[in-house]
This record gives C-alpha cells, structure tokens and sequence, in this order.
C-alpha cells in the first residue's frame, strides 16, 4: 500500500472487549479516502464490531470496553468530549436490514438535516431530492414522496435509507451487509450505487458475499476470530493472498 | 466442504496430463516417420491433430466452467486461467508436429542422413521440455519449470548446429533446394515446440507466485 493516497479513518493498535470476550486485538488499518473498504471473515471474527467501532455504535453496550486510537482525518473520536451526534453526521451508516422510520419518504430524508437545524422548506426541498438523487432512487419515488416508506419494497427501502445517510451531508457511510436481505437486481443497484458514492464518500463495508467485496471493493480486509489477517487492495488479496489464512478462507478451505 | 470444486480441479490436471501425452507422441511419431520414411505413420500423425483439438476445447470449455460455476480466486484463479493460457501452447505444439508430420511425407530423407541423427537428438530434448512443462504444471513444480526454460537453451544451439550444417549441404551441391528447406522448417518448427513448452513454463511460474515474465499481472 505505497500509493500517495489520503487516509480518512486510521486506527491504531485498537482492542475491544466485551466483558471477557476479546473480540478486537491489535486492529491497525488504514481507511483510504474515496475509497471501498471491504471488511470479510466469517461469522463472529469481528468485522460489524470493527465497523460498528468506527461511529462509535458500540459506546452504550454493556461491558464493552475499547482500547487504541481511531483517527478521524488524524483525530481521535474517542476522547472525552467528542459530541457522537456530530461524529454519526459525518460517518453514516447503513444498516443489513432497510430500516426506514415508519414516516414518508420526504420524512425520513429530512430527518436529519432537521435534526441538524435545517428548517427551510425550499432548502429541506432541495436536499431531499439531490439524496435520493444520490441513492438512485428519486426517479422510482418521486411521485409519492409524502407517502409512506415502509411502502416500498426492500431494495428502494436500502436505498431510501441510503439517501437518508447522505441527506446529512457525511464523509463516510459504513453499511453493514447493506444487500444480504436483498434480491439479485436491487443488489446489484446497491452495488453500482456503491461505484458512485465513493466520489464524494469514503465507503466501509461487511459484507459475507465475497464476490460482492471482489466487485465492488477497492481495499479488503480479512479478519479471523478477531484479528485482521491480511489487507490489501481486492484484486490482490483475491489474486495473491500472502497470508494462508486467506488463501484458504476465500478458497472455501476452512472447517 | 470444496469437494466438487477439487474435484474439477483434478479432472482439468488429469486431462492436461492426457493432451501432454497426446502431442508429445505426436512429435515423436512425426520424426520417427520422418527417419524412416513412414507416409503411414506420417499421415496418422496428420490424422490425429483433430484429437489435440477436441482435448484443447474440453479443456478450455472445463475452464470456462470453472470460472463461471466456483468463480475461483488466489490460487485457484491463478491455476484456471494459466491452464487456459497454456493449453493453447500446446495445441499449437501438435500442430507444429503435424507440419514437420506433413513435410516427411514428401521430404526426401536419403540426403538428409547426415544430419537426421541431430534431428533425432534434438527432438528428443524438445519431447523432454514438453513432458517436463506439463509436468511441472501439474505437480506444482517450480524447479522443474525453471530447468525446461533454459533447457531451450541447448535446444536453440542445436538449432543453429544443424542449421549451418544444411547450408553447407547446399554449399556442397549434396542436396537439392527443396530438401534443404524442407530439413530447415522441421527444425524450426521443433525450435517453435521448444518456444511453446517454454510459455507452458512461464505459466506455471504465474500460477505458483502470481508474476508472469516477472510481471504482477494481476
């Protein structure tokens, strides 16, 4: 990873614990700027942890205790008096299943730039069209905005929540297996989406469809019962894994 | 839990193992016919280039099965599509028998007896170079592959050894315009085989380190 180019999130030597559980050890990894990030591994290896980590999602569970730095454009989002509203604003997230707030679509765009004090209504106008614009959805809703979202089908419902994340104007959006409970075609919408996104956002993802990281990834990391085995860019670690661990996860080898 | 993946993977080595044999006969029946002015044999040789063709589809259309249904990555990826490389290398080795097959039927071989010993030799080392890059393809073997490319090296000295003995034939008035470039294209075309198993080799090294000729190419 010689390449000059520019580091949104760094994490340090970062550790998580939940309880007795040391489900994060020793996490160094740099997330590049307008970049893919795939995290892989199987099940319970740490991956949603790490990217749930990365906003701050895992604050308010009991017992979880996190150790190291996260760097967010070189400064640390865990030390005391970081306000995680304004953290979550500027790192999004997207979660596996479409979770509208059960309110219209223009609603639930407008949620957060109201949140953040927006109140015009030719401006909250404007940013709900230019985020489901960006979500790649605004042609398929534009006729019934005031309608409610949980009306639509699943795959507009992600994208729905997508926009919501970009209405908030942030750097990154983390998704945590944004298409696992979605078809083939609104998959591969999200996917393209995806493609986009990273012009102006810095994209994490979790995601269990190895093809889905191979696609659309231009880093991964592969993590394994809490450690991060090996991150490189996609094609290399699909190509040339350097550690046998990965060669013989992405391999289907293990167990 | 990757049973029905390996055992494709098997099938395509044990096939490759099969079209090895294939053309490596083929070479040494083209100039067993060619010494001894066997037109039977020489035609059969002709003959059987079809059979190297029907294994190359198999064992391109196994491949193409294989990216399409397992969508193999690392080494894996790296194995599929190296087989697919080379198994191009070695059809057209069967056609380069063929031709040297279709030449000793109207080659006049009694003026080339001074140099059909060399042509013996050589096509020799070129069968060992082939079996030797399949081989090392198949067994995952490196070393073996490293020592088929420079063994193209005696190879190519052989070429230009009996390359100026023709010319002297022709200086010397000993054999017509015709046998002299007829015994000049049979060992080009065995120089082109010894090319060919070299590329075999040269994916071998791309399938066990990911570089081919040195280069990431992925």
């Amino acid at each position: 990873m010689s390449e000059n180019e520019s580091i949104k999130i760094s994490t340090k030597n970062v550790n998580l614990y939940y309880g007795e559980n040391h489900a994060l050890k020793d996490i160094n990894l740099d997330i590049k700027t307008n970049k893919i990030t795939a995290f892989i591994g199987p099940s319970g290896c740490g991956k949603s942890t790490f990217l749930k980590s990365l906003n701050r999602m895992n604050d308010l569970i009991p017992g979880c205790r996190i150790t190291g730095q996260f760097l967010l454009d070189g400064e640390d989002i865990y030390v005391p008096g970081v306000d995680t509203n304004l953290l979550r604003r500027r790192i999004g997230m997207v979660f596996q299943k479409p979770n509208p707030f059960p309110m219209s679509i223009y609603d639930n765009i407008a949620y957060g730039p109201r949140v953040h004090g927006i109140k015009g209504k030719a401006k909250l106008d404007r940013i709900v069209e230019e985020s489901l614009i960006g979500a790649a959805v605004f042609d398929e809703v534009k006729d019934r905005l005031h309608k409610s979202a949980l009306s639509l089908s699943g795959g507009q419902q992600q994208r729905i929540c997508i926009a919501r994340a970009i209405a908030v104007q942030p750097e990154v959006i983390l998704m945590d297996e944004p298409t696992s409970a979605l078809d083939p075609v609104s998959t591969l919408k999200i996917e393209e989406l995806m493609n986009t996104l990273k012009e102006k956002y810095t994209v994490a993802i979790v995601t269990h469809n190895m093809q889905q990281a191979t696609r659309i990834s231009d880093y991964t990391a592969f993590f394994l019962v809490g450690e991060m085995v090996e991150y490189a860019k996609t094609e290399e670690l699909f190509s040339r894994p350097q550690d046998k661990r990965t060669e013989d996860y992405i391999t289907g080898r293990f167990g | 839990m990757r049973n029905s993946f390996d055992h494709k993977l098997i099938q395509l080595n044990n096939d490759l193992i099969r079209m090895g044999g294939m053309i490596e006969e083929a070479i040494a029946s083209a100039i067993t016919a060619l010494r001894e002015n066997d037109a039977e044999l020489a035609r059969k040789v002709v003959k059987n280039d079809r059979f190297v063709d029907d294994e190359e589809k198999n064992i391109e259309s196994q491949c193409l099965s294989i990216i399409l249904r397992e969508q193999p990555v690392a080494r894996d990826l790296r194995k599929v599509s190296a087989a697919l490389k080379m198994v191009t290398d070695m059809e057209r080795i069967a056609d380069n028998a063929a031709d040297i097959a279709e030449i000793s039927i109207i080659a006049d071989v009694s003026a080339l007896m001074h140099i059909l010993n060399e042509i013996k030799t050589m096509s020799e080392k070129v069968i060992t170079m082939v079996s030797h890059a399949v081989d090392s393809f198949v067994n995952t073997d490196m070393q073996l592959a490293n020592d088929t490319i420079k063994a193209d090296d005696e190879v190519d000295e052989l070429f230009i050894s009996i390359r100026n003995k023709i010319v002297q034939l022709i200086k010397d008035e000993a054999c017509s315009g015709d046998v002299a470039v007829d015994a000049l294209m049979i060992v080009k075309y065995l120089e082109r085989i010894a090319d060919h198993a070299v590329n075999i080799c040269e994916w071998v090294e791309f399938f066990e380190t990911g570089e081919y000729k040195n280069t990431q190419i992925i």
